[in-house]
């Protein structure tokens, strides 16, 4: 596979870039516009080879779109790029490729049957039959996998590796391709801190070779570990870019912003009152039938945030199911306020008992995207006889019961008739919160509150949160955002396997301890009163 | 022994039967593995029989109606692909559309042309064409003489050249003569077998409709116990089409696993993102798959019409194109199940045929109606229960959009 569009100059030298260097890339006055959004704003961006570049945002500011251009998945409406000095035209992500530029993307572009060799191999087969290419591969990847400790069994098939593998999968795909620059999207978004802090190694060890890496990323803790500059864009323009040796994550943050928020969630010490929700040898098993959630105990007090952390699909989910009356456990006991709660109540019936549920899955479980907000914001209340009469529903009282938690929740645009989903992702968040908060429930069960959801709208969402625990209500957050654990719950429980592998106040906890029992791994002392939590049987 | 001559007279038609089944259900496997799902392969295998019969009848050869059979097919094809892949519409209504579309189109067309009630004329099992001769073919010296008679406007008549002959016409001796040379052995048969194709004296060739082939040995080997009738009755004896789709059974799964056309094939079914990002284009590998399906189903359609029967009947396909795609779900997109799937229905249909009017022991006569049901009663029954899960590619049915 030849170089089809300009020379890449230096590629082959492997200069590591003095300062008279022209950048790895130029991205000169970007604009692109997707009918009314404007996605990019005259966006200007250079990257110095050799270095790793971190771009941040957050979500809608045009940092994947800005990408997506420059992988060639998108064309710009205006602008130019230059790789190496010289002008490129990237039309496709084959003259992306044929540049150097290489992707990882946020959702893994990995065909699941496929052996890891299969993957790297699709696109640069060469030659029609297969049996060459395979050798050749074969060969090539087992040097990259030891020069940058990449190691993956060559021949399992990609769906069977958990995601840490899949996603070195996805960069050893880029460097056999034989990128120089390489783009990663979101990578620490389903990798333990253990596992991330692998990644930012290899990704050193990439960089100490010459190679250029850009991190798109929206958080801020790996901006500051691993980048040598970072660019801050905010509604489709570049805010600033800055060395990050001269620059923190306060900073940061209100770069993203625009304007000063708090990291740091303001609250005070917690006040347990007595239990309320008990749980006691849950087991629940997934739509295969295999048990997903195994002999898990515990109890949620009022008054206070108890969250579950653990990298996900660790039966988190499985867990949450469970108690909202989604799915029906296979064994145990629930209990709230001392009632039993029966194995086969459904949703409806945990509804009732003062349960309130806001999906880990906001697109799919929490509303119906082509549902207007007014109807989004009734869901698993509408026969509440406020808003449904004998034969019609009240159309007037929903709405305006819609307008007024959407202004209390500033939910924008404040349109009462718009679909759920031409919402962003923080303001639909916000409208679902405020949907089951208004209920006013005993117990709240939280998954992932502020994934995809800017920082503004979290910083808001937390305080909610906060506001609720303090009129004595229980929550019960699950959550694999570790700073949102930590500065959010009181106490916390880890779940590996489907497993709690520990317990740990939250004022105990930090990101290597958690990280750990994130990967099954128990605290040295056990928390007193409970048993030893079961290590050797997860392994 | 009669009960198993018997029996290979049963797997004998459960070939011809299941053959049909096996191209549409190949046809089927290359798009579905690509991500588009084919309802049409009906409409597809009708078409092209419709095709076939009328071309072979209008030009009195077989392979100008095959060739005419597959384009019908193709065409159908990426009327599919230009609804599903350039357009990302339905694919499900996008094949329904076919069907209908060819199921009132070939009776229409039929009547119009031939005014037989929607079929087309019976063919023939073929007239050779007009005799060519060929350098270098060795013939008898009777041969070369009717040659001549042929050839030469002055001549009516053998008699006649006998005759001038007989005269001392030296310089028809020397022509005489001239056809019998026969340089050497290997060119020579070459020749011959050109000829004999060109001549129509190979029936298959000129034939209107294929014609069973006689594997060599079957005469020799017939006296053999069990291997004789087995390879005779079984192996040999069938038309260029049945060898034809047995043997691209091993082809598609070399295609499928071991070759670059292959990986992408089966990556595009199962992740298009994939091979997008990978600077492959998912319309262009989706387009080749769905040509694929439309050749293969052709070649299904003009087995139909011009092999397995010798016209075309409005609806002659039946539902063998639902029935190949139960076999491919059955046989969970592979090629080498299919074939055995495939094998497995068309014997149900060959035994329909045998036990209609038979007292079966306890139960008496059974229903003819019941027999006949009968491949689709256990397609359900086995789909339903035998089989377990039916994995399909993943990104199957789902037009490819780029996400924003």
């Amino acid at each position: 596979m030849s170089i089809d569009a300009e020379p890449v100059p230096g590629t082959a030298a492997g200069g590591t870039g003095g300062a008279s260097a022209p950048p790895a890339i130029a991205l000169i006055g970007i604009d692109k516009r997707f009918g009314t959004v404007h996605a990019n704003r005259d966006v200007s961006v250079d990257i110095a080879r050799g270095t790793v570049h971190g771009i941040v945002g957050e979500n809608g500011a045009g940092k994947s779109t800005l990408m997506s251009i420059l992988y060639g998945f998108y064309q710009a409406d205006r602008g130019e790029i230059r790789v190496n000095g010289q002008p490129c035209r990237i039309g496709r992500p084959e003259d992306a490729l044929a540049a150097g530029i290489g992707m990882v993307h946020q959702h893994f572009m990995l065909v699941d049957p496929f052996t890891v060799l299969e993957n790297v191999l699709l696109g640069r087969e060469g030659g029609a039959r297969l049996s060459g290419g395979l050798a050749d591969a074969r060969a090539t990847l087992e040097r990259l996998a030891r020069e940058h400790a990449l190691e993956v069994d060559l021949d399992t098939p990609v769906g069977a590796l958990p995601v840490g593998l899949q996603q070195r999968v996805e960069i050893l795909k880029a460097l056999y391709r034989g990128a120089e620059i390489l783009i990663l999207d979101e990578p620490t978004g389903v990798l333990t801190p253990q596992e991330a802090d692998h990644l930012f190694h290899i990704l050193r060890s990439l960089r100490d070779q010459g190679r250029t890496i850009v991190l798109i990323t929206h958080k801020l803790r790996e901006i500051m570990a691993i980048t040598d500059a970072v660019t801050v864009m905010r509604r489709g323009a570049v805010v600033a870019t800055v060395p990050t040796a001269e620059t923190d994550r306060d900073a940061l943050a209100e770069l993203m912003v625009g304007r000063k928020v708090l990291l740091r969630v303001d609250k005070t010490p917690a006040k347990p009152g007595p239990v309320l929700l008990d749980v006691a040898g849950l087991s629940v098993a997934d739509g295969r039938g295999a048990a997903r959630v195994k002999e898990v105990s515990f109890q949620v007090r009022r008054g206070e945030i108890l969250a579950i952390a653990g990298v996900s699909g660790n039966g988190q989910s499985e867990l949450m199911a469970a108690i909202a009356g989604i799915r029906h456990p296979t064994a145990g006991r629930l209990a709230i306020a001392g009632r039993p709660i029966a194995r086969t109540a459904d949703a409806h019936d945990t509804r009732r008992l003062g349960i309130a549920h806001v999906p880990e899955d906001r697109q799919r479980e929490g509303l119906v995207t082509s549902f207007e907000a007014n109807e989004c914001a009734i869901l698993g209340y509408h026969d509440d006889p406020a808003y449904n009469g004998p034969v019609l529903m009240h159309h007037r009282a929903i709405v305006a019961d819609c307008v007024a938690k959407m202004q209390d929740y500033d939910v924008r645009p404040c349109n009462a008739h718009l679909p759920g989903g031409n919402f962003s992702g923080g303001n639909q968040q916000k409208l679902i919160v405020a949907r089951e908060i208004e209920r006013d429930p005993d117990l709240l069960i939280v998954g992932q509150p502020t994934r995809g959801v800017d920082i503004g709208a979290i910083e808001f969402i937390h305080q909610r949160l906060i506001a609720l625990r303090d009129r004595g209500k229980a929550i019960l957050l699950v959550s694999v955002e570790l700073d949102e654990v930590m500065s959010l719950a009181d106490r916390i429980l880890v779940m590996f396997d489907g497993r709690i592998v520990g317990e740990i106040a939250a004022a105990d906890a930090d990101e290597r301890t958690l990280g750990l029992m994130m990967a099954g791994i128990a605290p040295e002392a056990p928390p007193p009163g409970r048993p030893p939590a079961p290590l050797a049987k997860s392994a | 022994m009669d009960l198993f001559l018997s029996l290979i007279q049963l797997l004998d038609s459960s070939l011809r039967l299941a053959t049909p089944l096996v191209l549409a259900a190949l046809a089927g496997l290359y798009c579905e593995r690509a991500g588009i799902v084919d309802i049409g392969l009906e409409g597809k295998m009708l078409g092209a029989a419709f095709a076939a019969a009328t071309t072979a009848y209008l030009t009195g050869s077989v392979w100008a109606g095959l060739v005419a059979g597959i384009a019908a097919s193709v065409v159908l094809a990426l009327l599919h692909g230009f609804a599903c892949i350039t357009h990302r519409g339905n694919q499900v209504v996008s094949g329904v559309a076919i069907n209908t579309l060819v199921m009132g189109l070939t009776p229409v067309l039929g009547h119009a042309w031939f005014r037989e009630g929607g079929q087309t004329p019976a063919l023939s099992n073929g007239t050779p064409f007009a005799g060519v001769q060929l350098p270098y073919v060795p013939v008898d010296r009777d041969a070369a003489m009717a040659l001549i008679v042929q050839q030469d406007p002055d001549l009516r008549t053998l008699r006649q050249l006998t005759n001038r002959l007989e005269a001392g016409d030296a310089d028809l001796a020397a022509r005489i003569d001239a056809l019998l040379v026969a340089p050497t052995p290997v060119i020579s048969w070459i020749m011959a077998g050109l000829q004999g194709f060109a001549n129509g004296t190979v029936d298959f060739v000129t034939a209107t409709r294929f014609t069973p082939i006689e594997l060599p040995l079957a005469e020799t080997l017939a006296p053999v116990p069990i291997l004789g009738p087995v390879y005779g009755e079984l192996i040999s004896g069938h038309n260029i089409l049945v060898y034809a789709a047995v043997a691209l059974v091993p082809l598609t799964a070399w295609v499928l696993y071991r070759t670059r056309f292959g990986l992408r094939l089966r990556a595009v079914g199962e992740n298009p993102a994939a091979v997008d990002t990978a600077g492959i284009s998912v319309a262009r590998m989706r387009y080749q798959a769905v040509i694929v399906t439309g050749i293969l189903c052709g070649i299904a359609g003009a087995y139909l019409s011009t092999a397995h029967n010798a016209a075309f009947v409005r609806d002659m396909t039946a539902g063998k194109g639902y029935l190949a795609l139960a076999a491919l779900i059955f046989a969970k997109w592979r090629p080498v199940p299919v074939l055995l799937t495939c094998l497995l229905f068309g014997f149900l249909e060959a035994m329909e045929a045998r036990l209609q009017g038979v007292s079966v022991p306890l139960i008496g006569e059974v229903p003819v109606q019941l027999i006949q049901a009968m491949p689709y009663i256990l397609t359900v029954v086995l789909l339903a229960g035998f089989i377990g899960r039916a994995v399909a590619p993943k990104a199957s049915g789902i037009p490819y959009v780029k996400e924003r």
